[in-house]
């Protein structure tokens, strides 16, 4: 018998999801502030896998799989916003972006 | 304690770690490194929950092309010595994150209630091996390649088609994104 049950799963996938939404609100480099993203969808990955193996169902699995698309095809768009933006601003903080401010 | 707890608990303490440091890491490039091993520590997660496929995938794209990516783009930009500045609205951001961090946890907690799940009520059925898929029936847990393959081709035809396109999209739009640039310093 073992002691960890789904719940445990779940938890963790929530403390890995709120340390990424932390990461998203306090940290002002891009840079980082794409990486917390990915640890939320980590978070939440794993939250899915969790539900599909417990309910014996591979349709959660199978949105693991789209996520991580979704996940590698925005990381090239935001490096690729992130490079342009340096090469404007000399800068990698989100402060800067600021076309409509000024 | 079994082995699996043993596990389980190392690995936790794997993606937890990593992820805070990441997070409060100065330097980019040390962030992406505790990045990776909060990474390898979820695949090894999908391992004990016995997805093998989605652990390889999670180390192939996750910690092998994106991070590679990522410190690709670390290198190329110059961060400078304040690299780990913090949020200016520190103190806005920091309750609006509890707030809604809050919120999801009761959430969690009532979801958790309704099913039953306190107290490890829940147990993990076996999966059930070699049952061959049939059409219009519900896609069943498996650890094998095949079945994903096939839930791939089947039910989800149609989200696979415009991922793919997803990608071709994205691909355009970087190769167009880092395009503009060079157009406007000549």
């Amino acid at each position: 018998m073992e002691t960890i049950s789904p719940s445990h799963y779940l938890f963790l996938a929530l403390c890995l999801f709120s340390i990424g939404f932390f990461g998203v609100l306090l940290r002002r480099n891009i840079l980082l502030l794409l990486m917390s993203l990915e640890l939320m969808l980590n978070g939440i990955n794993l939250a899915l896998v969790t539900f599909s193996r417990t309910s014996l169902n591979l349709d959660g699995s199978i949105f693991v799989f789209f996520i991580m698309t979704v996940a590698a095809a925005e990381v090239a768009v935001g490096l690729a916003l992130l490079v342009a933006l340096y090469k404007k601003r000399q800068s990698v903080f989100s402060e800067d972006m600021n076309l409509v401010s000024n | 304690m079994n082995l699996v707890d043993i596990l389980f608990y190392l690995f936790a303490t794997l993606s937890l770690g990593g992820g805070i440091l990441m997070v409060c890491s100065k330097h980019p490039v040390s962030a992406a490194m505790f990045m990776i091993i909060s990474l390898v520590g979820v695949a090894s997660l999908f391992v004990l929950l016995e997805a093998f496929f989605l652990a390889v995938l999670q180390i192939l794209v996750y910690a092998g092309a994106v991070m590679v990516l990522f410190l690709f783009i670390i290198m190329l930009v110059d961060v400078g010595p304040n690299a780990g500045k913090t949020s200016k609205m520190k103190l806005i951001s920091g309750l609006a994150g509890a707030f809604l961090i809050s919120l999801l946890i009761v959430s969690f907690l009532i979801i958790v209630q309704s099913s039953g799940w306190i107290g490890g009520g829940a147990n993990w059925s076996p999966i059930i091996e070699g049952a061959e898929p049939v059409i219009g029936d519900n896609l069943s847990f498996s650890t094998s390649v095949k079945s994903f393959g096939y839930g791939l081709m089947t039910k989800y035809m149609l989200p696979l088609q415009i991922s793919g396109f997803l990608l071709l999209a994205a691909m355009v739009g970087v190769i167009v994104l880092s395009k503009k640039e060079e157009q406007d310093t000549n």
